[in-house]
């Protein structure tokens, strides 16, 4: 089934009604045997087209399937971060329609759609519980507006793919400390003297975006 | 711009990717990777584990409302942000932060030549401007915490090395200098601290108490 509908162009209480009625068309199946159906039967990079077709089509099955599998990621690392449940929940919608709303600035070379959603909802972080100002680096000119190489999105998605796969394989203690520097429970200080961090193992693995900028750079 | 050989180290390049720094030291971060492309891609990364480590979590169910109510937030169209000015000789996030370029910065004297301004930060830590004219040095001082400083102009030198545009000299307790500017050019630089410098002679202990050092 496919719906697409040009939101943006829509006004009124229809908007809810239209588009609660694209989510529950869908939800319909039992959540979790419709979720595993959807992580089994796609490539994991199956996200860029959901990203791709809110993109291009205002496309709300697309943004309902990404809603569903990101929405409880991005509410549980707010949760982790130090979020009341209720707060964690509003700014879970938040991120979600900044999702939409950005939707046309991401590029599936540069990150991978949940590296770019966990920037959002750190964003999202930052300003509603830290209550600060975040200042994001300047915009790197790319040049006139160009689709992306299909080579790049591939090898982009394949090294995020292989960063996850090795982020799993770290000992159990190693993984914790991360969790720990990225959830907020380590501050600044404690992660510069903590030595336990498996940097070296990360930063094999992490050369990512570092070539293709090279490339656009020059 | 001249090769930038001083870069940010890697844990402060993941609590910026992590969001648990400092609004002061995020926005020496953020100006740094403006200028380097080499701590940019390193930062990149650091999301990338972000991202990675948010899919992989365990998940928290939302209310049964909730996608409706994210459509109504995206009915109501997307927030507006102010554009950034244009022309302004420093990188757009310290940009935001003095409310244009360096001809904007309103310089307050805090003795032997030196000048700074402080930015509106959260207080967690201190970002400010300094302004080292060609040959003039900074009081002798150590750290009780750490002090990022990020060169936007000219060059200083301490015992550790020598700092030109771009660079950034990462201080923590251990580290004791006299930040020399070079000369031939003033030198102005974006430092943050997140505790209070500790200098050695009296008279910058009691400019310290004035200015904030």
């Amino acid at each position: 089934m496919q719906m697409k509908f040009n939101l943006v162009q829509q006004t009124g209480a229809s908007n809810h009604q239209v588009a609660y009625a694209a989510f529950n068309s869908n939800a319909i199946y039992d959540q979790k045997a419709n979720f595993r159906a959807v992580t089994q039967t796609t490539p994991k990079n199956t996200w860029v087209d959901h990203l791709k077709r809110i993109q291009t089509d205002q496309d709300q099955q697309a943004f309902a399937e990404l809603f569903r599998y990101f929405a409880p990621r991005v509410k549980a690392f707010l949760m982790k971060s130090g979020a009341a449940p209720g707060m964690a929940e509003d700014c879970t919608q938040e991120v979600m329609a900044t999702l939409w709303h950005k939707a046309h600035l991401f590029d599936p070379s540069r990150a991978s759609v949940s590296t770019w959603i966990f920037t959002i909802a750190r964003n999202k972080n930052i300003d509603a519980l830290r209550k600060q100002r975040r200042p994001e680096p300047e915009e790197l000119t790319w040049g006139p507006e160009a689709e992306p190489e299909a080579s790049d999105v591939l090898a982009m998605q394949q090294q995020s793919d292989q960063l996850s796969q090795a982020m799993k394989a770290l000992p159990g203690q190693q993984r914790e400390l991360i969790e720990k520097a990225y959830f907020g429970d380590l501050s600044h200080g404690q992660i510069a003297t903590e030595t336990g961090l498996p940097l070296g193992t990360i930063k094999s693995r992490l050369r990512l975006g570092l070539s293709k900028l090279r490339q656009t750079m020059e | 711009m001249n090769k930038i050989t001083h870069h940010l180290s890697d844990q402060l390049l993941i609590g910026y990717s992590a969001g648990t720094l400092p609004e002061a030291f995020n926005l020496v971060v953020a100006t740094h990777l403006s200028m380097c492309d080499e701590c940019r891609a390193a930062a990149q990364s650091f999301d990338s584990i972000g991202g990675a480590l948010m899919q992989a979590q365990p998940t928290e169910d939302l209310g049964d409302a909730a996608f409706a109510k994210t459509m109504a937030l995206i009915a109501k169209g997307p927030k507006v942000a102010a554009p950034a000015p244009a022309g302004i000789d420093v990188p757009d996030p310290l940009s935001a932060y003095i409310g244009g370029g360096l001809s904007d910065v309103k310089w307050r004297p805090i003795g032997l030549g030196v000048r700074q301004a402080v930015l509106k930060t959260s207080h967690a830590a201190t970002a400010r401007l300094l302004y080292i004219p060609s040959g003039a040095a900074v009081p002798d001082h150590g750290h009780r915490g750490t002090e990022l400083t990020l060169v936007l102009q000219g060059a200083f030198r301490d015992k550790t090395a020598r700092f030109a545009a771009g660079d950034v000299e990462v201080a923590d307790e251990d580290l004791h200098h006299k930040p020399v500017a070079e000369i031939g050019h003033d030198c102005i630089c974006l430092a943050a601290t997140d505790a209070p410098l500790r200098f050695s002679a009296w008279v910058p202990r009691v400019a310290q108490s004035l200015f904030r050092l």
